[in-house]
């Protein structure tokens, strides 16, 4: 599951620094962090929302249960 | 728009800070909602909390309403500040204290007390 979520994140933000963690093993509990420049300038909620987009697909399945994001730009 | 999403925007146009939660601040039931009670405490807001538990129905109207997919959401002066990593992070940084001072002027502290409110 790991691996598919770093995919989706991989396909949103190309060339950038993705990484995603299973927090309990459980493969439902999820910390993701994304660094890109895609995120200067952007507020913490506009932040979260791209990561939120890129994760759309496992947020409404049901396969997420629960995802903590840590953003960072460039700068 | 429906009855319930009238409401919940009524909350989130009129409470000074809203938290749609999982449970209530005497009895959260998920861990997130409560690192962002916890950090809103630490900030000294005056909280209300809704419980998005008892219907389903709540949740997928705020999500429908504010754009943002998971719970908590953090509401300040109508605007969206984030769940609970967001929260946790500007308090971390101060941010919220100034969002807060911003958005409900410098005597927020004092403005009223944790309270919670249903929507049916």
């Amino acid at each position: 599951m790991t691996e598919r979520l770093e995919g989706l994140l991989r396909e949103a933000f190309p060339g950038d620094e993705v990484a995603v963690e299973d927090r309990t093993g459980g493969g439902d509990h999820f910390q993701v962090t994304v660094t890109s420049p895609r995120f200067d300038g952007l507020s913490l909620v506009e932040q979260h929302r791209l990561v939120y987009d890129a994760l759309a697909t496992p947020l409404t399945d049901g396969t997420i249960h629960e995802l903590r994001i840590k953003t960072e730009g460039s700068s | 728009m429906t009855e319930m999403q009238d409401q919940i925007k009524g909350i989130i146009e009129n409470e000074d800070v809203a938290l749609f939660m999982k449970g209530t601040p005497q009895f959260v039931m998920c861990g997130n909602s409560h690192r962002a009670l916890e950090a809103l405490r630490r900030a000294g807001a005056p909280v209300t909390a809704v419980d998005i538990l008892p219907d389903p129905r709540i949740r997928a109207e705020l999500s429908a309403l504010s754009g943002w997919p998971t719970i908590p959401q953090v509401f300040v002066g109508g605007e969206l500040v984030g769940g609970a990593d967001i929260v946790e992070e500007l308090e971390a940084s101060g941010e919220l204290e100034r969002t807060l001072r911003e958005k409900l002027g410098d005597e927020y502290r004092g403005a009223g007390e944790e309270r919670v409110v249903a929507v049916a």
